[in-house]
């Protein structure tokens, strides 16, 4: 198991190189911050001390060179607004959005495998065709217009809840129950779909003929079979959990690393984007070797093969 | 000319209690063409330490027939009348809670394909085990014990080591043994067995069926054999119900059907066997094919296919009817003769 | 992350009961029924009108591409007139003329004439960036499913490597870079799309690879092209239209997000997502603003979602006659006389 662990974390270490590289290069085509952060009538030669105190006028090779040096140092700079240590404002702001995303996926695949379950049981009846609108409903709906829609009635309208902030659990509610809803739905119709393929296979009809009864059948012998789909497109989602959050965390003002990359965009802040860039990519890294391993655990084909009897 | 003959050694005693009875069964198929009969007025017996064959060709409704005495349908097949008496109790007007309690303790049933039918992802031992574990109740421990002993009885080596191995592990041979060894795992009354060996080579085949004749005899179930394989019915069962077209066409003792067959079909069937044929003369062979199902005329089933067909035969589909033997030497405790044609007389030399 | 979305399987039907096509048609005897009609399956078009909900949803993707069309010429220069004396009417008000039916806002600008034109913008993005990334993706996951070796691995890992980076902050950054024009938009929406067709295509294409008929097109010498043109590309179709009408919502969608967060369509073009965002000040007092956008992007995925739902089953061969079954109640058994009745 270890040497496939091994396999797994040297290909995926490429994309992730590829990823630093890449934003590296996005963020040094937004222009010379210096325009951003010197006042209007700065001179020329305030702008070229800027720049040089900055490093931005090297090479851009001796750029990138520094920049992986501190990579590996786990230094990515100051932030050109704040002074503070960018990795330290990345890792600050990271839990906010670590906190988000998990309870909204565990709940998501919670609610999805019972929705999805129910509905598979009886295809085309009634569950099914209900569950299967509300989860396409929910998988359409975009999650700005929800939020909005959200705040506008119960924070606006009813007072319920706040329309901001991290205080309290009621601020949780509406940016999770946003943000849960598109995984949601995506993930009923991949349930109900891999439970439906799975529940007609052959080896459902021989736990049948030993007698087995509804509810063994989809615990012990469909869902296992279906959580191998159900686990990709997780996977898939939890990285598109990352765009949701970059959405909630700027109308909620969730001090998240989604709003913390908006932020240092529009203000060309460097060192910041480049750190909470390359902690999202780690994270995410670190969840499809997860996934694998997830993978490895539930399907005893995927392993690396035992002698063939 | 019948070329197949029996194994010596086939009972037809009539006094072996009735383990499987089932009358007028009929199965309804819904396709996009509309719905159709697939299983048509079915009726056969099955004794207790006895083999009744199934024979018929692909799609003549055979394994549709087992499928429904085993509560397996397809959501779009539907029985749609007939009984089917498992020592007496008809399993048709049964709940499919009730009918549960009676799959895997009285009835076991033996499927075709092993590879799709093992679960993949849990050990041969945990699928082994499970029969014991919804109806006796035990722990997985020891339900793996008694998967190991299964192991053993149907011939697998090493069950103490294999017994947590996966089912794409094993070859096909030994797979086939697993599958078995489930059907026999709480002793039924009566073992269903879809075309075993179908998938085997021929060598293995001969394993197969043996294990399966030895179980038998161990606890003296009822087995009905699905196949489209004369040999193997010549070899290895006693009584045969003969089907085609989702209607059974002749029934009877394996030896006294094969030596003189009371219907076109089933003596078309033997003439097919190549055994006896030279090199250079044509092989025998049924002209045509079985009509699609939404196509199966009324009047008798086979009607386009048989070389005596008059127009009795197009008007009127042939009961099921006793045949009087002409020779009255068969004993008075063998089972019963019939068939479904309006010129079986005609067909006995 | 190597296994791709869950794709339709080529299996056949599980029931080993469905009636197998007779090699030589049997002799029609003079008791035949009526029946040859029942013998034809019905088509694409008739299996779409038996499914209430499908037909719906492609009524509505109708009238939105309709919409997009004609619309801003029906609707003149009532999306830009400002007209104060109507300023932020509420809608379903007839009082106020059918123009103003979904309200005003802030100009006196009808919302109605305005999502019209936003249609337009919003099936203008979406539409080119679907099919860009549909068939770039997909002629190029054929071709590195077929020809397996480095070529597939090359290209999974640049699907990889595309996939792993969410897709808005990638369309942010580089909108920001570049200008966000709509061409500039479609193209770096149609980028992060391509990813998918190209998964799912060399999945298809290489699972293709092992079967008979394409090692029996090789046996004869048919080049690599011919083989993917001719067998590989028919069968992998149907699933990459399907995943094309999904993907229609998910970029919608996406440009939404965009406009919404200032980085897509820019005024004083409009879209969906930017009504939305440029309502959103307005909430307490000009509700409908924010809303109307949202309801239609809202209905517009729906549909493409259903259908796409409807597009799998009906284009897989394998799992087409699930469509085209009799309901359970309605029996219509096609008779088989037997004069004396059954036992």
């Amino acid at each position: 198991m270890l040497t496939y662990l091994r396999k797994r974390i040297l290909s995926s270490a490429l994309p992730l190189v590829v990823v630093i590289v890449g934003v590296f290069a996005l963020a040094r085509l937004t222009g010379n911050p210096a325009t951003l952060y010197l006042p209007l009538n700065a001179t020329e030669q305030m702008r070229a001390d800027f720049t040089a105190r900055m490093g931005l006028d090297q090479p851009l090779l001796v750029q990138m060179a520094d920049y992986f040096g501190g990579v590996l140092k786990l230094d990515f700079g100051e932030s050109l607004r704040t002074g503070e240590s960018a990795a330290a404002m990345a890792l600050r702001a990271f839990p906010a959005t670590l906190q988000l995303a998990a309870t909204t996926m565990v709940l998501a695949i919670i609610l999805a495998v019972i929705v999805g379950c129910w509905a598979a049981l009886k295809p085309n009846g009634v569950a099914d065709r209900i569950s299967s609108f509300v989860s396409m409903a929910a998988a359409s709906i975009p999650d700005f217009w929800l939020a909005i829609v959200g705040i506008w009635i119960f924070a606006i309208t009813l007072g319920w809840l706040p329309t901001s902030g991290v205080n309290g659990s009621e601020a949780w509610v509406l940016p999770i129950a946003t943000l849960l809803l598109r995984p949601f739905g995506v993930l009923v119709q991949i349930v109900r779909g891999a439970m439906v393929s799975a529940l007609s296979e052959p080896y459902i009809k021989l736990a049948r003929s030993k007698g087995a009864g509804d509810v063994r059948i989809v615990t012990h012998h469909a869902l296992r079979n279906a959580a191998a789909p159900a686990l990709t497109v997780a996977g898939d989602l939890t990285v598109g959990l990352v765009n949701g959050a970059v959405v909630v965390e700027t109308i909620f003002g969730w001090p998240g690393i989604g709003k913390l990359m908006i932020d240092s965009i529009l203000q060309r802040d460097f060192a910041v984007l480049q750190a909470a860039v390359l902690l999202t990519a780690v994270a995410i890294f670190v969840l499809n070797i997860l996934i694998d391993l997830g993978y490895a655990l539930l399907d005893a084909r995927v392993r690396p093969a035992t002698v063939k009897a | 000319m019948s070329t197949v003959t029996a194994a010596e050694t086939t009972t037809t005693d009539r006094s072996l209690p009735v383990v499987l009875k089932v009358e007028g069964l009929n199965v309804d198929l819904r396709t996009p063409r509309g719905t159709v009969r697939a299983v048509d007025n079915v009726g056969f017996e099955a004794r207790a330490g006895q083999t009744l064959a199934l024979l018929g060709e692909s799609g003549c409704g055979k394994s549709m027939t087992a499928k429904a005495v085993a509560g397996l349908l397809d959501p779009i097949a539907d029985v749609d009348g007939g009984e089917i008496l498992l020592n007496g109790t008809d399993l048709a007007r049964l709940s499919p809670k009730q009918r549960r309690k009676f799959a895997g303790p009285e009835l076991g049933i033996v499927f075709q394909d092993a590879l799709t039918v093992l679960n993949p992802v849990y050990p041969v031992g945990t699928q082994l085990g499970e029969a014991f574990r919804i109806h006796h109740g035990l722990s997985a421990k020891q339900a793996k014990e008694k998967a190991v002993d299964l192991m053993r009885r149907v011939g697998i080596p090493e069950p103490e080591a294999r017994v947590n191995a996966y089912p794409h592990q094993f070859s096909g041979g030994m797979r086939q043994r697993i599958l078995i060894a489930m059907a026999v795992a709480l002793n039924p009354k009566l073992l269903i067995a879809d075309e075993p060996t179908t998938a085997l080579d021929v060598t293995v085949q001969a394993q197969i069926m043996a294990l399966l004749k030895s179980l038998r005899e161990e606890s003296d179930m009822a087995v009905v054999l699905i196949t489209h394989d004369l040999a193997v019915v010549a070899e290895e069962a006693d009584t045969v119900a003969v089907m085609y077209a989702g209607n059974v066409v002749e029934t009877g003792p394996v030896a006294d059907v094969f030596a003189g067959p009371r219907h076109p079909y089933t003596k078309g069937l033997l003439e097919s066997v190549p055994v006896n044929a030279e090199r250079g003369a044509e092989l025998n062979s049924i002209p045509g094919s079985p009509p699609e199902l939404h196509k199966i005329p009324s009047g008798c089933v086979y009607q386009d296919r048989c070389p005596l067909v008059q127009e009795i035969c197009r008007a009127e589909r042939p009961k099921l009817l006793p045949v009087v033997p002409k020779a009255p030497a068969a004993a008075d405790g063998a089972t019963p003769r019939a068939a479904a044609c309006h010129f079986s007389e005609e067909l006995d030399k | 992350m190597a296994t791709p979305l869950v794709q339709p399987g080529h299996q056949p039907p599980t029931s080993d009961a469905l009636p197998e096509p007779a090699a030589v048609p049997p002799l029609e005897p003079p008791a035949a029924e009526a029946a040859e009609a029942a013998d034809k399956r019905p088509g694409l078009f008739r299996l779409l009108l038996r499914d209430k909900f499908a037909t719906a949803a492609a009524a509505v993707l109708l009238l939105v591409g309709l919409t997009a069309v004609f619309g801003p010429a029906l609707m003149g220069d009532l999306a830009t007139k400002q007209n104060l004396l109507f300023a932020n009417k509420a809608p379903f008000n007839p009082a106020n003329g059918w123009e103003y039916f979904l309200g005003s806002d802030s100009l006196g600008r009808s919302v109605l004439a305005r999502l019209v034109i936003a249609t337009r913008t919003t099936v203008a993005v979406a539409l080119p960036a679907v099919a860009i990334a549909l068939v770039v993706g997909s002629l190029w996951g054929v071709w590195a499913g077929y020809h397996r070796g480095w070529r597939e691995t090359v290209s999974m890992r640049v699907a990889d490597v595309i996939m792993s980076f969410p897709s808005l902050l990638l369309a942010v950054v580089v909108l920001y870079v570049f200008n966000p024009s709509i061409a500039n938009i479609v193209l770096i929406l149609a980028l992060t799309r391509i990813p998918i067709y190209l998964r799912t295509a060399r999945a298809e294409s290489a699972e293709l690879q092992s079967r008979t008929f394409v090692d029996a097109a090789r046996t004869f010498g048919a080049k690599p092209n011919a083989i993917i043109g001719r067998h590989v590309v028919p069968i992998v179709l149907p699933t990459l239209l399907t995943l094309a009408t999904l993907e229609f919502c998910y970029v919608m969608l996406a440009e939404s997000s965009l406009s919404f967060l200032g980085i897509g369509i820019q005024p004083p073009d409009v879209s969906w997502g930017l009504m939305v965002s440029q309502g959103r000040q307005y909430l307490q007092t000009a509700w409908w603003l924010s809303i109307f956008p949202g309801l239609a992007i809202v209905v517009t995925t729906i549909a493409a979602n259903m259908l796409a739902a409807w597009l799998r089953i009906a284009t897989d061969p394998a799992q087409r006659w699930r469509l085209a079954l009799p309901r359970k109640r309605l029996i219509a058994r096609i008779p088989a006389k037997t004069v004396e009745g059954d036992k």
